[in-house]
């Protein structure tokens, strides 16, 4: 385990009891899986506190084969004095997807929820305009949760099995 | 346009809904802003994106990692290499292989051209956009220039592919070196030209001082990088803070503004040229002998010599055409300093053939949300070299 996972790790433990679930270093990443209603708090802290004052990028992530931890949300940030970066991870299952919003924090997480909401269906509460961004409104799926199929299963003007199509 | 008809209140209050775009050709690119006017003064903005988004995240899960390369030349085509370079190193950090000192080296060398060219095409655009034509058709012949090395490469200009997973697809040629030869002794004299047309001129200063000014700890919170950020008095570079491809063995500055304006902007990405510049320059003259691409079979196709004399070669030959190559479990992310901010690629590998999951952090996509507070207060005129001057690239915005 790298220095930075253990300072962290200690700090947040001491501030929030049980807040992490799990951790460990991803190669040069540290690497915390938060509870869900803790997220704010701990990067809340993080940005005021420990200089962790970017938010580098974020996504969702979906593992269809976990249950309970069907999906998950992933966010970085960097602190930028010291340069150090790291990674937080936030699994929930299908029936509660929602998630607090981090645009109190961070202005820079707006779009970055409006993807995760449009890709994969995350709620974000308290987002002041959870539309979708890059697909279009009527659209009334959300394309990259692993059930889709890249392309229609029922065209049939293609015939390229071998090409992983 | 549609005036909202009030006769209650005074006329002048009235305000107008403008459509800016999606297809203006001011805006180079598809970008719609719909603004709410009053008079020339814009009050308020909604960008909408999305008009070429090509769902790269989820073509990226269905294509082995060879493969991906060309989908992220589609993401900021003006330096398309630096991110063909970026995905390599993504992949190279999820294997574990280290690549020869010169392929890196090359590998700088395009990177740093790239930067050039994204740049000219910013900066001329700027000066286009306050009524500067010629500067802007001076400047595109070394942009030319710089195609033509690409060219001489990997045979593509615009969407080139260029390197492969372990380093480069061949060695530079004679041409390719005579070329770069050329572009080193010529862009001075043609930058040169381009900063006395352009860069002192009244009409110019006039309208790009203070022009959609940001502060540095607004552009932090928006998640600004690359020199935007710079531009707003921010020193960070990927390229000195988490140094890849060598960046470390050359001396190169990194310039900062003050205002966070146009014209500081503008300013960052002059000065970042001749950084580049000098960086290629210094990697020409640095340039280490030996092999251009590491030793892993699995990923580096073999000679075509090989694949029909030995057995061991047809095999990674047809395991690579295929798409059939295992790769490792596991979670990377590899950021490069791309033309316009930190490029970032976040891979999941599930050990499968193509990735798990792969996001894109696409610079251009998170700072242009603060595009609308940027313009608001300000003339239309001026968001229109703002949008210009922040260097938003449609490809990587929709990604």
């Amino acid at each position: 385990m790298s220095e930075l996972h253990d300072n962290l790790l200690q700090a947040l433990e001491e501030r929030f009891p049980g807040a992490v679930i799990s951790s460990g270093d991803e190669r040069d990443f540290p690497v915390f899986h938060l509870q869900k209603n803790q997220l704010i708090a701990v990067l809340t802290f993080l940005k005021q506190e420990k200089g962790f004052n970017f938010l580098t990028t974020m996504c969702g992530i979906h593992y269809p084969e976990q249950g309970d931890l069907e999906f998950a949300l992933m966010y970085q940030l960097h602190n930028m004095v010291q340069n150090q970066r790291i990674r937080f991870k936030v699994f929930m299952p299908k029936s509660q997807l929602d998630v607090p919003t981090l645009t109190t924090i961070w202005p820079a997480a707006n779009w970055m929820e409006r993807e995760a909401f449009d890709f994969y269906g995350f709620k974000f509460t308290g987002h002041p305009d959870l539309r979708r961004i890059l697909n279009m409104d009527e659209m009334n799926y959300h394309p990259l949760r692993k059930e889709y199929a890249l392309e229609d299963a029922g065209r049939d003007d293609k015939e390229d099995k071998y090409f992983g199509r | 346009m549609s005036t909202n008809v009030d006769l209650q209140n005074n006329i002048e209050k009235d305000y107008t809904t403008l459509n800016l775009g999606p297809t203006h050709p001011a805006t180079h690119g598809i970008f719609q802003n719909v603004l709410t006017m009053d008079g020339e003064i814009i009050i308020k903005a909604v960008p909408t994106i999305g008009y070429i988004h090509r769902a790269f995240e989820k073509l990226a899960e269905h294509r082995p990692y060879n493969q991906i390369t060309p989908i992220t030349d589609r993401l900021n085509y003006c330096s398309s290499p630096i991110n063909n370079m970026g995905w390599h190193m993504t992949v190279e950090k999820l294997i574990e292989c280290e690549v020869p000192k010169r392929a890196e080296y090359l590998r700088v060398i395009i990177m740093e051209l790239a930067r050039i060219a994204d740049h000219i095409v910013c900066d001329t655009v700027i000066a286009v956009d306050t009524g500067a034509m010629t500067g802007f058709l001076y400047l595109f012949q070394a942009r030319e220039k710089i195609y033509e090395i690409y060219e001489a490469i990997c045979g593509a200009r615009l969407t080139t592919n260029i390197g492969r997973i372990g380093g480069m697809e061949r060695d530079f040629p004679e041409i390719a070196w005579k070329r770069i030869h050329d572009f080193i002794n010529e862009f001075p004299a043609m930058l040169t030209e381009f900063d006395k047309l352009v860069t002192r001129n009244r009409i110019f200063m006039d309208r790009t001082v203070n022009c959609g000014p940001i502060s540095a700890e607004r552009a932090l919170e928006y998640g600004f990088t690359g020199p935007n950020l710079r531009a707003a008095g921010v020193d960070y570079d990927v390229r000195v803070m988490n140094p890849y491809s060598s960046y470390q063995d050359f001396d190169f500055k990194i310039p900062v503004g003050t205002q966070g304006d146009t014209f500081d902007r503008y300013m960052v990405r002059m000065q970042e040229m001749w950084e580049s510049l000098s960086i290629i320059k210094q990697a020409v003259a640095k340039m280490p002998k030996g092999e251009f691409h590491a030793d892993v079979p699995e990923f580096y196709l073999p000679d075509k010599q090989d694949v029909y004399s030995k057995m061991e070669a047809l095999i990674y030959h047809f395991k690579i055409v295929m798409g059939e190559t295992e790769v490792p479990k596991g979670e990377v992310y590899h950021a490069v300093e791309g033309g316009n901010g930190e490029l970032g690629y976040y891979l999941i590998s599930d050990g499968g053939r193509t990735p798990f999951r792969l996001h894109f952090r696409r610079p251009c996509y998170i700072y242009y949300q603060a595009y609308s507070e940027m313009i608001e207060g300000g003339m239309l005129s001026d968001a229109i070299l703002t949008m210009s001057s922040m260097n938003v690239i449609a490809g990587e915005l929709d990604a």
